[in-house]
């Protein structure tokens, strides 16, 4: 049988005797060339603009017209200590971690529980499936709208609830706005989720949870000690990307709560990066808010790594 | 794997000249094009009745004008054109004409190189100012005194518009409801919400972007005060007792939920689930076959007379872009198209008043016919409009946070938001 090292060619050297351009490109340029696109995309798509982003929170930057020059003084961290200093800016980040503290916990709990139950469904599989997966693939703002009406004063959440119904109500509670989009982005988003954890489902022996049953295992143990350890790289993938999209709120809180109503109480740092940068015409201090929340990602995204990280 | 990563960064090191050489923007030689005549382009509302007159301009024009012609595009999608033409000016995209500019917005505009200055045209500060009399001067540089980066064109006057059904169904006149004080407005919208007639009596967009006080706070403001505006010599005016009576005045329509904090999801004047709202000519078209409506001059605290009343111009008017490669074609097409004979088409077509001077005079025959709008026509003579400041929206986004925690959600007090807002916005404007 023929191992993959042995297939595996020799890779060729460049020597200093070689033209700068085979040391540079290497002896096997086309491999580069077939790169080449994706290169050019990810270095004007993602890296150029996110370097721009970094330069521009070090200036006091103006947008011009094309062949207008204007002065962009450095200015150090001084975009920095603004934005760190201005109450709507840390109140954003306030808003964004309860959103989080609702939003990820629920989204992977929610997820893999329905998946799991799917997973042992025999009939109606694809129609749960479907219908799980129809919000994400709707757009929010046809749904908010319908949040909207199913959440105003006099919707049908709070007939329902008659006099159990907050005052003020949900979209323009101060309380509640935030945990109101935090549900309806877990509900949106959770089919994708579920999607996710059904696939990683497929990959755990069924042999251990007959060998389980056998041992006397009940349902919920089984789930606890064979599903959720047999799916915990998918959990870290979830938990990555709940905190990146979330961290990136913007659409609910424009929409549904009116632009980060009430009062300030569900306003997020994308929200005023966007009324900063683009309507206001500061692109500094919006820079300065997005890499405080690059950072404040990656954060979070790496003590997501350690904590699902296998011994 | 070093040398790996040096043929990747080498890879990109020369992929992204070539790829930011390609989206690299490119300037008009202004020289050149000052002189020069040609195709232009124009950008008009997405608004139906403004675009089916711009249909028709561009149309009259381009007969007779076979190698200047003009191209018509609705303003791109955006949540407000100011933001849409922003990021035009930006990357260089904007056509030679914007049939759409907010003034508050504008001398920020101008000041990232994005506009012409009109008068550098032959006889371009007379059309101007000969079209819209001394008033244009508020729409200059200089207080009046410079330049001209927008041609005013269009207002909006905002006046108390109501449902009379639901004014009858509520036992008020409807027909001459003389609501010209705070108190009378109140008392009437306690009336109504109290007999059922509607669930709330005014709606106002209780949303934050930073136009929203054109549609509640900025029309009584200006009727309170006689026309002074939110900034004046540079410093904010609305800290002031004049300003608290009008927030005040607002503050107690949420407090007794005579107005709901809630965006509304539908049209609440058409469902009939509120009376009354501020609104321009442009509604009249909307609610013609929807409501039968009136409309009376914005309250004040004390009351005055109808004549004396001042409002929200709420005016957009017309700028000429620095991306324009054939200027002068596009002067001559934008005096074309705010000559008399287009000024009226627009009147016709959209109810919109063209700041020109003498309106009612100009085109009797349209308000002989149109007597709903004889009433625009002459508040069109009282109007003010936003402070001419550079970081105008940044200042009326500020202005907005305040106003929703102080007046619509009730965190804070009326006193305390509105100074605490002015000095925010004093140590902006010193900045």
């Amino acid at each position: 049988m023929t191992t993959p090292s042995a297939l595996a060619a020799p890779r060729a050297r460049t020597s200093a005797r070689d033209p700068w351009w085979r040391r540079l490109l290497g002896t096997q340029p086309l491999g580069l060339g077939m790169s080449l696109p994706y290169i050019v995309f990810l270095a004007v798509v993602m890296a150029y603009p996110l370097g721009y982003a970094v330069y521009i929170s070090f200036f006091d930057y103006v947008f011009t017209a094309p062949g207008v020059h204007a002065d962009h003084p450095f200015v150090g961290l001084a975009n920095y200590r603004a934005v760190l200093s201005d109450p709507r800016v840390l109140g954003s980040f306030a808003n964004i971690a309860v959103f989080l503290i609702i939003n990820v916990p629920l989204t992977v709990i929610l997820s893999m529980v329905l998946a799991s139950a799917l997973n042992s469904l025999t009939r109606w599989t694809a129609a749960f499936r479907v219908a799980f997966y129809v919000p994400y693939v709707t757009a929010s703002v046809s749904l908010i709208g319908v949040w909207m009406l199913m959440f105003s004063q006099d919707g049908l959440v709070n007939s329902i609830l008659g006099p159990l119904a907050p005052d003020p109500s949900w979209l323009v509670n101060s309380h509640l706005a935030m945990p109101s989009i935090a549900l309806f982005v877990t509900w949106k988003q959770l089919g994708f989720y579920v999607l996710l954890y059904l696939a990683a489902l497929q990959n755990v022996p069924k042999e251990l949870y007959e060998s389980a049953q056998v041992d006397g295992a009940g349902a919920a143990k089984r789930f606890l000690h064979i599903t959720v350890p047999g799916v915990r790289s998918t959990t870290l993938l979830v938990l990555i990307l709940a905190i990146i999209t979330g961290s990136n709120l913007f659409t609910e809180p424009y929409l549904l709560t009116n632009g980060g109503g009430p009062d300030g109480a569900s306003a997020s740092p994308v929200l005023l990066i966007y009324q900063k940068g683009i309507q206001q015409g500061n692109p500094d201090l919006a820079s300065a808010i997005g890499v405080i929340l690059v950072i404040l990602v990656g954060l979070l995204s790496l003590i997501s790594t350690r904590l699902t990280k296998e011994d | 794997m070093r040398t790996l990563t040096r043929r990747t960064l080498g890879t990109a090191a020369l992929a992204l000249p070539l790829a930011l050489a390609a989206c690299g923007r490119s300037a008009v030689d202004s020289q050149e094009a000052a002189t020069s005549r040609g195709p232009i382009s124009i950008w008009v509302s997405t608004n139906e009745q403004e675009l089916a007159w711009g249909k028709a301009v561009s149309e009259a024009w381009n007969a007779e004008h076979e190698h200047e012609p003009v191209t018509l595009q609705e303003i791109p999608a955006g949540s407000s054109s100011e933001e849409a033409i922003t990021a035009a000016i930006v990357a260089g995209t904007t056509p030679d004409l914007i049939f759409n500019i907010s003034p508050a917005a504008l001398p920020d505009w101008m000041r990232a190189g994005g506009l012409v200055d009109l008068t550098t045209f032959e006889g371009g500060r007379r059309h101007i100012e000969e079209r819209g009399g001394t008033r244009a001067r508020n729409y200059a540089e200089d207080e009046g005194k410079g330049g001209y980066y927008q041609l005013p064109w269009k207002s909006n006057p905002v006046m108390l518009m109501y449902n009379r059904k639901i004014f009858a169904d509520a036992g008020l006149d409807a027909e001459t409801p003389d609501l010209d004080t705070f108190d009378k407005l109140l008392d009437a919208s306690r009336q109504i919400v109290s007999s059922g007639a509607a669930g709330s009596a005014i709606w106002p967009s209780p949303t934050s972007d930073f136009y929203q006080p054109w549609s509640d706070f900025y029309p009584l403001y200006l009727a309170q005060t006689g026309g002074t505006r939110l900034i004046e010599n540079g410093s904010p005016t609305f800290d002031s007792p004049d300003g608290l009576a009008v927030a005040r005045m607002w503050r107690s329509m949420y407090d007794e939920e005579l107005a709901p904090r809630e965006q509304s999801t539908d049209d609440a004047m058409t469902t009939g689930a509120t009376a009354m709202q501020l609104a321009g000519p442009y509604a009249i078209a909307t609610y013609k076959d929807a409501i039968d409506y009136g409309f009376m001059p914005v309250p004040t605290a004390e009351g005055i007379p109808a004549g004396k009343t001042i409002t929200f111009a709420d005016s957009k008017n017309v700028s000429l872009c620095s991306t324009s490669r054939n200027r002068l074609t596009a002067w001559d097409f934008l005096a074309f198209a705010t000559g008399e004979e287009w000024d009226g088409k627009l009147l016709e077509l959209t109810g919109q008043m063209p700041l020109r001077q003498d309106l009612a005079s100009v085109y009797p025959d349209y308000f002989a016919k149109n007597p709903d709008y004889t009433s625009f026509a002459d508040q069109a003579d009282r109007v003010a409009d936003v402070p001419y400041v550079s970081g105008g929206i940044e200042i009326w986004q500020r202005f907005r946070d305040a106003y929703s925690g102080a007046v619509i959600f009730g965190t804070d007090s009326v006193e305390q938001g509105l100074s605490d807002v002015a000095h925010q916005i004093d140590a902006l404007i010193k900045e």
